[in-house]
Order: structure tokens, then sequence, then C-alpha cells
């Protein structure tokens, strides 16, 4: 040992090339790194590994969580918008059927009001009518009348009734008063 | 390490303190398996990775510490790094690849603490490592491929005259890996700190020489700190790679 040594740093070679120690050192190398990958592979490694796959996995969750999250909230605002499109709607139909409503009274209203007034109007006209038909009888009864009085006055006794009215009647029709 | 040159002349001797020193002996006969300084290196370089990574798993909170972050980062670094390169076949080799990894960068930064003794800038460990390496990688890519591994050699898509003298190439840089893959680890190792101790000599040679030194000192220690992070990159992603070769043939 000591001596080796000695004889090493006399040469003045390179220690790499004493080929003596090689055996040695390939031994203690190959026992340090087998004992190295035993430790490294038995529990190191693994371990980083499953540190790894746990902060993948709960990056991976998170992610997921989020995403559940984010498709929650679309549902929830889809359902907003139904609702308020519902509401929407309804408030239209509403709308519409107090249109209709409001529609139907204005046309049921005035047609009463309509079938009123030609009621009205056909009352009136019949009164009119019997206005006219009164005074135009009256008419013919005071013409009849004056006309038998005249001739009483001008012949007495020569006035007969039946023929006065006919000549009344048809001086009237002529005049475009009777009918 | 300096105090060992002789005040007042340039007594440099920048590959001592790569000597193998053995604390007791082993002898098996045809070899001694002594426990040594690199071996004491290499069982600390153990005991950090473990206690740092230990401590920085232990706590396993869902919101990572400072040091669980390091350590989780450490490894989704080399994780991707096999998946990127090898494919996700290649996962299930992961564990090794992270242990030499690991080992190599703690074995690299170790050997930057003053006085200390860097484990990988013998090639005796890294032509071990390199080797372990080819030879499980020759074995994944015959047991996945049998006989159709050769095929690996044989350039298809070459001209058919070119074939056998492009085959004979590629067996050639194949057999070849081990070597460019540990020499490079190892020369990087210690090309860095025997420059290091070069400079550091000046400063015992000469009064002058003392600040130029210890600033040049200062500046390489830092380059050689990048050096011992990227030669356990280099020599990971090239096992990706011989691995990527064997599963996939190109």
């Amino acid at each position: 040992m000591a001596t080796e040594n000695i004889d090493h740093a006399q040469s003045g070679g390179m220690p790499q090339l004493d080929f003596s120690t090689w055996a040695s050192q390939i031994f203690w190398t190959a026992v340090a790194l087998f004992v190295l990958y035993k430790i490294l592979n038995g529990s190191i490694l693994p371990k980083i590994s499953g540190a790894l796959e746990d902060r993948h996995n709960a990056i991976a969750d998170d992610l997921d969580k989020a995403a559940e999250l984010k498709r929650q909230a679309e549902d929830a605002e889809a359902a907003h918008t139904a609702a308020l499109a519902t509401a929407k709607a309804d408030a239209n139909k509403i709308i519409a059927e107090a249109q209709n409503e409001i529609d139907a009274e204005l046309a049921t209203a005035s047609a009463e009001a309509d079938a009123e007034i030609a009621a009205r109007t056909a009352e009136s006209e019949v009164r009119i009518n019997e206005v006219r038909a009164e005074a135009q009888s009256n008419a013919k009864s005071i013409a009849t009348d004056t006309a038998q009085a005249i001739i009483e006055k001008l012949a007495p006794g020569l006035s007969d009734k039946s023929t006065v009215e006919a000549a009344v009647s048809r001086a009237l029709s002529a005049a475009g008063v009777a009918k | 390490m300096a105090k060992e040159a002789v005040e007042g002349e340039l007594n440099i001797d920048p590959m001592h303190q790569f000597d193998i020193k053995y604390f007791f002996d082993i002898d098996l006969g045809i070899a001694n398996i002594g426990f040594t300084n690199s071996a004491l290196f290499a069982f600390i370089a153990v005991a950090a990775i473990v206690v740092f990574l230990w401590s920085a798993v232990s706590g396993h909170s869902l919101v990572p510490s400072r040091m669980q972050s390091v350590a989780e980062s450490i490894y989704e670094f080399v994780r991707n790094m096999v998946r990127d390169t090898a494919g996700d076949e290649a996962l299930k080799y992961f564990p090794y690849i992270f242990t030499v990894f690991i080992f190599i960068l703690a074995c690299n930064l170790i050997g930057m603490i003053p006085y200390s003794f860097t484990v990988t800038s013998h090639f005796a460990v890294t032509v071990f490592l390199a080797l372990s390496v080819f030879i499980s990688v020759t074995v994944i890519g015959f047991l996945k491929h049998g006989m159709h591994f050769f095929s690996f050699f044989w350039p298809a898509q070459a001209p058919a005259a070119l074939r056998p003298v492009l085959c004979i190439i590629e067996v050639i840089s194949y057999l070849a890996r081990p070597i460019s893959h540990s020499i490079r680890l190892g020369a990087n190792m210690m090309a860095g700190h025997a420059v290091l101790k070069v400079i550091g000599a000046f400063a015992g040679a000469s009064a002058l020489l003392v600040v130029p030194s210890v600033l040049g000192i200062v500046g390489l220690t830092a380059l050689e700190v990048l050096v011992a992070v990227l030669q356990a990159y280099v020599f990971t992603i090239l096992t990706c790679v011989y691995l990527n070769d064997a599963l996939n043939l190109h």
C-alpha cells in the first residue's frame, strides 16, 4: 500500500495507466453503483415519481373541477336564458290575449252601438213615415172635406163623397204628394 | 498540494493528485481489490446523493420545497432525455441511467472540492461505466432483435458496392464506442484537474505569479464546474443514443 504510493509518485507517469489499481477501482465502483441503484430504484425514484404523479393528478383533478364548475355555470346561464325566454313568451301571450279581448269587446260594443243606431234609425224612419202618412191622410181628408164643402156651396146636394175622394186622390197623386 | 512545490522553483507534478492510495488491502491473489481513496470518494458521492435526494423527497408535498423542486427537476430532466432520445420503450432502463447520471455528476462535482479525489478522472472507472453500457446495450439489442440486430451494421440504403466497406466502418465505429465514451469523460476530468494543478503550482513558484494564478484558478474552476455537469450529461445522453440504436436499429 504505502510502498505502491511511493512507486507511483516516483514513477511520474499517469496513475490512470497503473493497471494494478484497476481491479480495486472497478470492484468498488461497481459496489457503489450497485448500492446507489438499489437505494434509488428501491425507494427514492418511486417517491419522486409518486410526488410528480400526485401533483399531475391534483392538477388534472383541479382542471376537471374547474371544467365541471364551468359546465354548471353554463347550464345555469342556459336555464336563466330559457326562463327569460319563457317569461317573455308568457308576457307576449298575455299581451296578445288582452289585446284580443279588448278587440273583441270593442267589436262587440261597436256592433251593439251599430245595431242600436240601426234600430233607432229604423224606428225614426217608421215614425217619420207614420207622421208623413198621417200628414198625407190628414191632407187627403182635409182636401176631401174642403172639396166637398166647396162643392156643397157651389152646387148643394150634388156632392158625392166617394166621387170627391177619388178625384182628390187623383189630384194628389198627380201632384206627387200621395202615393 | 501546492505545499509540495519547493519555494522558488517550478516543481510541478500535476498527476500526483490522481494517485490511488490504499487504506487496506484485500488481496485475491489475482488482484488487489483493497479499499482506496477512489472507493472512499465513490461512497462519499453515493452518500451525498442519497442524503440530498432523501431529504428532498421525504417531505413529499404537493407544492414542492426548493430541494424537492431540484430533485424533481433532475428526475424529469433525465427522464425526458431518455424518452426523447430512445423512446418510451427505453423508460424501463431509466433507473439505471438515472443512477449512472447522478453518480457521475456527484463524482465530478465532489472532485471540484479542493483536496478531494475525482473518481471519474480514472479510466478504470470510466471504462467500467462505458463497457457496462456497451455490453448491456448490445445484449438488449440481441434480446430484442435476435440475429436481425446485425442489420444495424448493414447500410441497406447505400450503393451495393459500398455496403461491405461501410459495414466494416460501422462495426469498427460500434466497437470504438466504449473507448470514446470512456476516454471523453475520464480525459476531460483529468485534464481539467491537471491544468488547475499546474496553474496552482505557478503561484508557489513565484510571488509575482500569485495574483494571476489565483485569478486563473478561479476562472478555470468555474469552467470545470461547467465541464463536470456537461460531461455527466454527455455520458448519459450517449448512453441513451446507444440504447436507442439497440432498441430501434436507427
